[in-house]
């Protein structure tokens, strides 16, 4: 049951009847919201109203002085700025292409491991290793696989399987350096959407299928007709996860390529801002309009997907 | 679900695992890389606004077996190299003006008043005694906060000196080592700035940093002016702020050519190249000639990475070719000129030829790996490599030599200079005993033992010149014209001029017409001057 649910069982369905109970139940409802509510106000909305206000003043960690309003300077700016723009389509392709990849490759993995076979616990565990390690050594080990000099890939692709006459420095030129980060994410990430995926699968009953095969559909039709409908919740949350974490990108291309304009991501130039330039007015600017990339997104997963579809 | 199990389940298993397990088995392909012992653990630090390079040649072993014979001793912990990249300051020879052309121009240091520099400890955990035990005694008592060195040996050597400050002056002294990763220092000082904090009475600031911190420190001049005249200018010149001088000299880089005295010597080769010219057609030389058993040899391996280390070594590929230094003294921006343009011109042509491909994005680190696994003829970098290079189990050990960066025919041999300085937080409650603090570190004595025990190249010209410390670090008598990024005038704004210059050069480095480039990062300077 959802929150959303949950809301509307407290809050709407006694208001019509507007008698003692059910207003002093709402009462109750509301004190003990309470003490969540003023640690969402402290924590979320207060630091959520101070960037939006940062971002109307000029700002900065390096002067003495109080910052001024300068109004929509910050944005005016942030629009005729180029390398911004090439961190949005970065951070886009970047998520695009993990998002798609990740989805069926998790999906398929999930399918295996949610069938019978030997040795299907341990399986289940050795998948998740990829995710269980932090992302800074991940990428870390896979900056050395992809070394144009010592790389194992390179090694594999030149020496072993003859695919290549000679070493690629796969992260120095700009036209492989996104896809080979995005190559890192899928390896990483793909567990955690075949998890979400599995959980999913796990909940759809049996006899559906046994229905299905006894009604003559093919494999193909029993995945087409029962399992992707059946899935779609479980798809939905997967996808929003990996869009919003896909969308946030900082450590896995800061730690392989640092400040590099070819893969500059939304998170990074934002935190050169606010950091390295200690520019809070511009950086809180970026804070916002990434904060509008993410929710047009969102908006476009639950107009299109329909995250509402439960009961 | 009826699908062929097995074989989903093999290819689940190879997605998940081959890649952990390639990774494991480590790289394939040519030789063995410089062991973890070079690699930097502040990866992310290197790469971002100004990381620090120190001279950590090494966990300290005694002068005789150290840089004298050239096997200082590298731990083997993923924690050793400095994330490296230097900053302001000086070293013996000469100190750099920069004439109204931009181009830097020479003259020579101050010899030094002698000191007298006997005993001087060769163990990182004997600090030499107090010179101004006397005066800070009347402290006694207090307690300071000293945001100290975190990369290489420079924990130890800070807990010996303030062990050794508090048993002669009973000044208590809290060091805390300040996060590995420039960028990650320079926002834990700035928050404490922010929040007029006396937590921190000490700290170590980089070179680059005097300019965007001096509002927040104390001026030094009153106490340490006497001192200060003993150190070479133009660091000196680096850490005053409108006349206030902001912050001490500690230990200083610069930028060196380290060559392959085996190879340059199969090849009929006489010395290190002298000209840009020269490294080129040495690179090819040997190249054509080494390939032929190493397919992955390189000629030149430099830090072509987008961060500050780019920065760096772009200001000596102009300086030594007569394209300035970026800005000129007068404030004017001069980074777009032919001279500028037609060496990056010669860059961009070195990147897949007698670079690598991949140099556009190494740091110290990668440059380090190649030229220590035996790929590379020519490596610049800092003065730590010396002890990476010599350290025992090198695969290069006893084949290298140190010489200055090449310079276009007729133009003087530069190097940039980068190291540490020391401050006071003018938020501090104890200004007193943390300026004897900063008096003691700063002293011959110290610097004399922090050169001899642990490579880090001195800032007192009589220490640099102190023939004990020398012979522990050969990397000193290399000559050359120091020439200094535009902190200084750049002042809050120069990360951000720094990122416009090392944005363009990797731009160029990756194929763009320097033409089209210089223009768009002049642009920028000018517009971060005017502010």
């Amino acid at each position: 049951m959802s929150g959303r649910a949950w809301a509307d069982r407290i809050l709407k369905k006694p208001r019509p009847r507007r008698s003692g109970l059910a207003r002093r139940q709402m009462l109750v409802a509301w004190l003990m919201l309470l003490p969540t509510l003023a640690v969402v106000a402290v924590v979320a909305a207060w630091p959520l109203i101070q960037v939006f206000w940062m971002s109307f003043t000029n700002a900065t960690l390096t002067s003495l002085q109080p910052p001024q309003f300068v109004g929509l300077q910050n944005y005016e700016r942030l629009v005729r700025d180029p390398v911004w723009w090439t961190s949005v389509v970065n951070t886009i392709r970047f998520t695009l292409m993990t998002v798609i990849i990740e989805l069926i490759l998790g999906m398929i993995i999930a399918l295996v491991i949610n069938s019978q076979f030997k040795g299907r616990g341990a399986m289940r565990a050795a998948m998740l290793v990829p995710w269980a390690i932090p992302t800074v050594i991940s990428a870390e080990m896979w900056k050395w696989m992809y070394n144009d000099i010592y790389g194992v890939i390179n090694d594999l692709l030149v020496n072993k399987f003859h695919l290549l006459a000679h070493n690629v420095a796969f992260l120095s030129i700009p036209a492989t350096s996104l896809p080979a980060v995005a190559a890192v994410d899928v390896w990483k990430t793909t567990p955690f959407v075949a998890l979400l995926l599995l959980a999913g699968l796990q909940i759809i009953p049996n006899d559906i299928y046994e229905a299905a095969t006894v009604d003559g559909a093919s494999w193909l039709q029993r995945f087409w007709y029962v399992t992707v409908p059946l899935l779609r919740p479980a798809i939905a949350v997967a996808l929003i996860f990996r869009t919003l974490d896909a969308l946030r990108v900082f450590d896995v291309i800061y730690v392989m390529f640092g400040n590099q304009q070819s893969t500059v991501t939304m998170a990074i130039y934002d935190q050169n801002w606010l950091v390295n330039f200690s520019n809070v007015g511009y950086g809180s600017a970026i804070s916002v309009f990434i904060f509008l990339i993410i929710a047009i997104f969102v908006v476009i997963y639950v107009t299109l997907i329909g995250v509402e579809v439960e009961q | 679900m009826f699908i062929n199990r097995r074989i989903a389940a093999l290819l689940a298993v190879m997605v998940t695992l081959l890649p952990l397990l390639a990774a494991c088995g480590g790289g394939g392909g040519g030789a063995t890389p410089g062991a973890a012992g070079t690699k930097a653990p502040g990866a992310p630090g290197a790469t971002a606004t100004a990381p620090i390079v120190k001279p950590t040649s090494a966990a300290v072993t005694p002068v005789s077996t150290a840089a004298v014979t050239g096997t200082p001793s590298v731990p083997v912990t993923g924690t050793q190299t400095p994330a490296p990249v230097a900053t302001t300051t000086a070293a013996p020879g000469a100190t750099t003006t920069t004439g109204p052309t931009g181009m830097a121009t020479s003259t020579t240091a101050p010899s030094g008043t002698a000191v007298s520099l006997t005993n001087i400890p060769t163990s990182k955990n004997t600090a030499p005694a107090v010179p101004n035990a006397a005066e800070a005694k009347k402290y006694s008592g207090q307690t300071i906060t000293y945001y100290g060195d975190s990369v290489g040996p420079g924990h130890d050597f800070d807990m010996a000196a303030a062990k050794q400050f508090e048993k002669q002056t009973g000044i208590h002294v809290k060091v805390i080592p300040h996060p590995k990763e420039a960028d990650q220092t320079y926002a834990q000082y700035l928050r404490l700035f922010q929040a007029k904090s006396p937590d921190a009475d000490v700290l170590i600031i980089d070179v680059i940093w005097p300019g965007s911190f001096a509002p927040y420190l104390e001026d030094l001049k009153p106490a340490l002016g006497d001192s200060a005249k003993t150190m070479y200018p133009n660091i000196i010149k680096n850490d005053t702020v409108d006349g206030r001088l902001v912050a001490m000299p500690w230990f200083a880089d610069f930028g060196l050519l380290y060559y392959r005295k085996d190879l340059l010597q199969k090849y009929g080769i006489s010395g290190p190249p002298q000209t840009w010219d020269q490294l080129e057609q040495d690179a090819k030389k040997v190249m054509q000639g080494e390939r032929k058993s190493n397919p992955n040899f390189y000629g030149f391996v430099f830090q072509g990475n987008a961060y500050e280390g780019l920065t760096c070594d772009a200001l000596e590929w102009l300086a030594s070719t007569g394209g300035g230094t970026f800005v000129n003294q007068q404030g004017k921006v001069t980074i777009n000129n032919p001279q500028a343009a037609q060496m990056l011109k010669k860059v961009q042509g070195w990147v897949g030829t007698i670079a690598p491909r991949g140099v556009t994005s190494y740091t110290e680190t990668e440059s380090m790996d190649a030229f220590q696994g035996g790929n590379a003829l020519f490596l610049r970098n800092w003065p730590y490599a010396w002890g990476v290079a010599n350290a025992p189990g090198s695969k290069i050990k006893g084949k290298v030599g140190v010489a200055p960066l090449p310079a276009a025919s007729g133009q003087q041999h530069v190097a940039t200079v980068g190291g540490q300085e020391l401050a006071v937080s003018r938020y501090s409650q104890h200004k007193q005993a943390a300026i004897e603090f900063v008096k003691y570190l700063t002293s011959p004595q110290v610097e004399a033992w922090r050169a001899v025990a642990g490579s880090y190249a001195p800032t007192i010209v009589a220490v640099a010149n102190n023939p004990q410390v020398q012979k522990a670090m050969p990397v000193l008598k290399v000559q050359a014209v120091r020439v200094t990024r535009p902190a200084g005038i750049l002042g809050k704004n120069y990360n951000q001029g720094s990122a416009a210059i090392y944005q363009g050069v990797n731009q160029i480095e990756n194929g763009s017409d320097p033409k089209s480039v210089l223009p768009q990062v002049q642009q920028q300077l000018q517009s971060l001057l005017k502010k």
